[in-house]
């Protein structure tokens, strides 16, 4: 169970809220108009954000005073995925081995079976430039795979990727995620891309992240909040 | 946390190796009776030989920065790029240059002989002024240039469609971007004129035309007078702070960045303005070119004569270079923050003499400094480098940082793995350009180690130096060509290595 008890973010005007559960290998969406704290809710979940007030626990733990990389979430950014410099290999190799040093050849073996779980089967020896924006997106996919953390928090990693692209990269999360029973928090600004993933979807508007409500009953009947962003 | 370990380790190193010997000297020389008449003139000297140099400079860099910036011609790219290469010039090897032009045997006096006028000798105040321009007029074409280039293109066009005639262009466009910039730039080649060494050493001397930092020199190797250099190595402390504060309250621009090379389209300044723009050009590049040119005509026979002492001189050379260019990468890497910056300022405001002096009167009690002559001058080399290396590294490595620093956090990287794996990559190019920098400044110096040396340790400027002192021009100008082949392929191998291979 992660949950959120009395979360409080405050920076200037800037004020998010959240007091709420979410339940392991679900997958939530996060809608909301920009600026009003989705990825705010995500930095705090993942350990960037540090919450004026309130804890954030997992299964019991308090995860509040930990950093993000002893926590159990695997994060997938807007941008900056991968290092550029590196092989697609060597960055699946540091986010198994955060210290740098050599694979054994199990680890190998993982990292070699989370490329051709998103189907990048012998493109490890490549660099991210050298692959496809497609690629890249799925070369991302398989670090946060090796990771292996019970929660993935994905804000906006396909924004850049076509429709047809982003809902083939949105089905292959739901699979291997599906497949490893992760939790899986998504920040969009597209409803659709709600509509076609997720169980569950968290409102982030006027300050408050909403507890989740089932997907079908949100969109058939939308809140004030929400039928003002759909327009 | 390790890493901010690593940061405050380093810091705290730089700032003892420069507050240290500042504090040493500031206890042993806090008294003005330690000065002798003398250490007055070389004050006044000083001061007077930067303020003429820094503004001969800035003057002459105006009409030169000008042409650049509006005429297009065959090789103006390498002019300019010439223009950034006597920052990695040695000292003596220029001024071996200047010797084979306006010395006794010069080109100049050669001509002045056949046209049967009187000669001119180049040591002395004029001397010490023509090396200093030779040195900075190039920085202060650049920095105008960068001025120049900076005014939108739009508004010399709309100055065309008005038909603005020249005078006025220049009144309206160009006369308020030089109010701006030239200051700056008198401003930071008065500051590195009043640290100057090797060129007073060379050119000038006697109490006509010398400069504090020589006269730190003389009390320390002629009178072994040590209450009288640390004295006077609280002035010259004082003088470069106070020029420092200065300098950074006029100066807006970067010293030291790379001129964008492109050419504005003009439509005024045809016919004579055209001209003078050639004649300029032409001077400058004469001025620059001729001395390089000589010291590779008259070195090429002296490296025949090179005897064993000059090849050991050049490994130790080399060693220190090396070492200094490691010493100042590591500390670099660390400090490449806007708080290590500020540390690594002390590099600048510190003259090498006045930490020679204090790292000397540190060393005394404990060991026989001279012993240590090697040493010290790669310490000094990499603290005063250091400024130039954070320039250099601390945009790129704040770029990294905003990249990447939260894919480094999710994945929990530990400290050495974000070193080899991300930053040092990530910084290849920089790192080799700052690494080369480092290594042609501490090869071609001749501050710390005139202070220092014995026969047994002395570098190949300062082996040039003694050439030259003992009348064997032929051998001192082979000396200075092999110095400056050890110069300019050092930084070019640092340079070229952080390039290769270099891919995304």
């Amino acid at each position: 169970m992660l949950r959120l008890e009395g979360v409080q973010v405050i920076e200037g005007d800037f004020t998010l809220s959240a007091d709420f559960e979410l339940r392991p290998g679900e997958r939530i969406a996060v809608i909301g108009p920009s600026g009003a704290g989705k990825s705010t809710l995500l930095d705090v979940i993942a350990g960037f954000r540090v919450p004026e007030a309130g804890r954030v626990l997992w299964g019991g733990q308090d995860l509040t005073a930990v950093v993000p990389g002893r926590r159990p979430v695997g994060m997938l950014f807007q941008d900056n995925n991968l290092f550029p410099h590196l092989s697609v290999e060597r960055n699946l190799g540091l986010a198994l081995r955060p210290g740098g040093g050599r694979l054994s050849p199990a680890e190998d073996a993982r990292v070699a079976e989370a490329l051709s779980r998103v189907g990048l089967e012998g493109l490890g020896a490549r660099r991210p430039g050298a692959l496809s924006g497609g690629q890249q997106s799925r070369a991302a996919l398989a670090r946060v795979l090796v990771q292996d953390r019970p929660v993935m928090l994905l804000d906006e990693p396909f924004a850049a990727l076509g429709p047809a692209l982003k809902a083939g990269m949105l089905d292959l999360v739901a699979e291997v995620a599906g497949a490893v029973g992760a939790l899986v928090v998504l920040v969009t600004h597209d409803p659709e891309d709600a509509r076609r993933f997720a169980q569950r979807v968290v409102l982030v508007a006027d300050g408050v992240a909403a507890a989740p409500v089932e997907t079908e009953a949100l969109f058939a009947d939308p809140p004030e909040a929400l039928r003002a962003y759909l327009g | 946390m390790a890493r901010r370990t690593v940061t405050v380790i380093a810091g705290l190193l730089v700032a003892g190796l420069t507050l240290g010997p500042v504090a040493a000297v500031i206890w042993r020389g806090a008294a003005w009776s330690a000065l002798a008449p003398g250490d007055w003139l070389a004050i006044r000297f000083t001061l007077v030989q930067a303020v003429l140099s820094a503004a001969l400079s800035v003057l002459f860099a105006v009409p030169v920065a000008r042409a650049l910036a509006r005429r297009q011609f065959v090789g103006r790219g390498l002019l300019v790029a010439l223009l950034g290469a006597p920052f990695i010039l040695p000292v003596i090897v220029a001024v071996l240059g200047l010797l084979a032009v306006f010395g006794q045997s010069g080109l100049v006096n050669a001509a002045l002989r056949w046209a049967g006028l009187p000669e001119v000798t180049i040591y002395g105040m004029h001397g010490v002024i023509i090396a200093h321009v030779f040195f900075n007029l190039p920085l202060a074409v650049r920095m105008i240039l960068q001025g120049w280039l900076a005014i939108p293109a739009e508004r010399f066009r709309l100055a065309a469609t008005l038909g603005l005639p020249g005078g006025q262009v220049f009144r309206v466009l160009e006369a308020p971007m030089l109010l701006r910039i030239a200051p700056g730039a008198f401003a930071v080649i008065f500051v590195i004129c009043l640290s100057s060494f090797a060129i007073a050493l060379t050119l000038g001397g006697g109490p006509r035309a010398t400069t504090v930092e020589l006269a730190i020199y003389q009390a320390m190797r002629f009178d072994f007078d040590l209450a009288r250099a640390s004295m006077l190595a609280v002035i010259q402390l004082a003088l470069a702070l106070a020029a420092g504060v200065f300098a950074l309250r006029v100066s807006s621009v970067a010293g030291f960045g790379v001129g964008r090379d492109r050419v504005v389209m003009r439509w005024d300044g045809g016919g004579l303005a055209r001209g003078l723009d050639v004649i300029w050009i032409a001077m400058v590049a004469a001025f620059l070119l001729t001395p390089l040119a000589m010291v590779v005509l008259r070195g090429v026979p002296g490296l025949f004569l090179l005897g064993p002492s000059v090849w050991q001189a050049a490994g130790h050379s080399v060693l220190v270079a090396l070492g200094s260019t490691f010493l100042c990468l590591l500390w670099a890497l660390p400090l490449a923050t806007r708080r290590g910056e500020l540390v690594g300022l002390a590099g600048i405001a510190v003259s090498p003499l006045v930490l020679g002096t204090g790292l000397f009167l540190i060393l005394r009690p404990f060991v026989n400094p001279l012993d240590y002559a090697l040493v010290v001058t790669g310490v000094v080399n990499a603290l005063i480098s250091l400024p130039f290396a954070l320039r250099i590294l601390r945009p790129e490595a704040e770029a990294v940082r905003t990249d990447y620093a939260r894919l480094g956090a999710a994945l929990g990287l530990s400290g050495w793995a974000w070193l080899r794996w991300v930053l040092v990559p990530r910084l290849r190019r920089p790192l080799g350009f700052a690494g080369g920098l480092t290594a042609a400044l501490s090869m071609g110096d001749l501050g710390v180690i005139a202070l220092f040396a014995d026969p047994d340790h002395a570098t190949l400027p300062l082996k040039v130096y003694q050439l030259m002192g003992a009348y064997r021009m032929e051998a001192a100008s082979g000396a200075a060509l092999l110095l400056l082949a050890l110069s300019l392929g050092l930084f070019w191998l640092f340079d070229r290595g952080g390039r290769v291979d270099a891919k995304a």
